[in-house]
């Protein structure tokens, strides 16, 4: 059954298919660097969502939604509106055409990104398998 | 939305007068002594002095440019106030130069962390960019990365935004005439590897595919021209038009797994760039295989390649390559390069390690995973065909 993009249930599924996927590992081997991916409010949806995750080697440790940016304070910040979110997951995007064009949004160590830049599609892929309803 | 970007191409002979037609009041010229000694670096001061552009040269340039070259480059031109920059040179010189010009101009930019969501940085408020080649295969005249070695790391680093595009591309054959028969054949296969990928990546497009196939036409016909005769003006011109074709091609698609590998290898062992790549290109395109099927076909179309029917243009396509490239005496295996066993063996993690930190694996058609990039290296060192 779909779940719908945004919540604690929707996060948790988001995690349990990092945490299964070995080209995730692969790619993300090194990685440290725990995120926000913020969905701003476009047509039906009228609240700003913060998505926390806490990827460390290849695993993803922690996965919330928090009602205020000021819960956590994340290595990696990425911010768009909600139609952006919903056409990488739906792969109609590229996420890193995103980032070039300035369609999604980052903040911080840009030079780990580079060097991992693999771990960031594997990251998609992953999210994108899970059964995603995007109600608005 | 995407963007397809390019410098002011000026081509053909005698295309380097375009300095003598430019506005400024000092030049940086960035290149290596090589060069100097060759008497390149006095046709371009001749040219802008035409221009009444005063010019100061870094020499200092070497094969797979280091953080620590851009560094000294960049503050003898911060000395210098230069408000042209002229890059003269092979791809190293070409990139080191766009490294420095960002360290120049862009405010508190360190080259290493240039990236492609890097924008804002106004270089062209202090200084503007002609890249001249006097090689004819990065194409680095025409686009935007720039690839550095961070020697403390092994590491070769593909940074670069589309703001570090050059303005000006000079691709005038005069300055490849003097390549010897070996850099002619690198440099070709650099080329036609950016040229193959570009067509076939992950982020190609309707523009820069044009661009890739008419590369690869080029290359396949006079590649071999240049190499055998390096006075054959009308190969060598073709050629450099090849090169900075292909280099507009594919900085708008991007490129693949060869050139991940490439680098790893070039990174490791210190394998010339364009050897790497093309060694690599064949077992790209074999690894690939099936998901490109269709473009394999339209490039085996495009050079006159026969398909028979009921075969894969790939193999074909990876074997033509293969036999361009014995017909240019390059090496068809890791082994050819001269690089023993027992180092190859001690360096497999490091080499796989490196590939996977390449941006261009994102944009490969065919992912691997690190026990098929560990497989695909094997095979590439014994010189065996993939099959998985």
């Amino acid at each position: 059954m779909a779940i719908r993009f945004g919540t604690e249930e929707w996060v948790k599924a988001a995690c349990v298919e990092l945490n299964k996927s070995q080209a995730y590992k692969d790619a993300a081997k090194n990685w440290e660097g725990d995120m926000y991916f913020i969905i701003e409010p476009e047509g039906g949806l009228k609240e700003t969502i913060i998505a926390y995750f806490d990827l460390w080697h290849g695993e993803c440790r922690v996965a919330s939604i928090f009602a205020d940016e000021s819960a956590k304070t994340p290595a990696y910040r990425f911010w768009a509106p909600l139609s952006v979110w919903r056409s990488i997951l739906e792969k109609k995007l590229d996420s890193v055409q995103a980032m070039m064009t300035g369609k999604l949004n980052l903040k911080g160590d840009m030079a780990q990104i580079m060097k991992m830049p693999r771990a960031a599609v594997e990251l998609v892929e992953c999210t994108s398998r899970v059964d995603t309803e995007f109600p608005w | 939305m995407w963007f397809f970007i390019t410098p002011e191409v000026v081509y053909g002979q005698d295309a380097v007068s375009r300095l003598g037609q430019l506005k400024g009041k000092s030049a940086f010229i960035v290149t290596d002594a090589n060069v100097v000694k060759l008497g390149f670096v006095d046709k371009v001061k001749e040219q802008l002095s035409k221009a009444g552009i005063g010019s100061t040269v870094f020499d200092e340039v070497e094969p797979d440019p280091s953080l620590e070259t851009v560094k000294k480059g960049s503050s003898e031109m911060t000395k210098s106030g230069p408000d042209l920059i002229v890059a003269l040179g092979g791809g190293s010189v070409l990139d080191a130069a766009k490294a420095m010009w960002v360290e120049y101009a862009g405010p508190g930019m360190k080259a290493e962390e240039i990236n492609p969501f890097t924008t804002g940085m106004g270089l062209q408020n202090k200084a503007r960019l002609v890249c001249i080649p006097t090689t004819s295969g990065t194409g680095a005249e025409a686009t935007w990365g720039i690839v550095l070695t961070d020697q403390a790391e092994q590491r070769k680093m593909s940074v670069g935004s589309r703001e570090t595009m050059p303005d000006i591309a000079i691709v005038d054959p005069q300055f490849a005439t003097e390549m010897p028969p070996g850099l002619t054949a690198q440099t070709g296969m650099d080329a036609l590897t950016h040229s193959v990928e570009g067509f076939t990546s992950s982020w190609k497009n309707d523009i820069s595919d044009g661009l890739c196939i008419k590369a690869i036409q080029l290359v396949f016909q006079y590649l071999p021209r240049a190499y055998k005769n390096g006075q054959d003006m009308e190969a060598r011109e073709k050629m450099a038009n090849a090169a900075c074709i292909a280099g507009m091609g594919f900085i708008n698609s991007m490129c693949a797994m060869a050139h991940a590998a490439g680098h790893s290898l070039g990174a490791v062992f210190h394998t010339p760039h364009g050897r790497a790549v093309g060694l690599f290109l064949p077992y790209t395109i074999e690894f690939i295989g099936d998901v490109r099927e269709e473009l394999w076909a339209e490039i085996a179309y495009s050079i006159k390649l026969e398909v028979p029917k009921g075969k894969k243009a790939g193999p074909i396509l990876a074997e033509a390559i293969r036999g361009l490239a014995r017909s240019i005496k390059e090496p068809l295996s890791i082994k050819e390069t001269g690089i023993p066993a027992d180092s190859f063996n001690n360096s497999i993690e490091k080499l796989v390690d490196n590939a996977f930190a390449d941006f261009q694996l994102v944009t490969t058609a065919r992912v691997p995973s690190t026990e098929e990039t560990q497989k695909f290296l094997r095979y590439a060192y014994e010189g065996k065909s993939i099959d998985f």
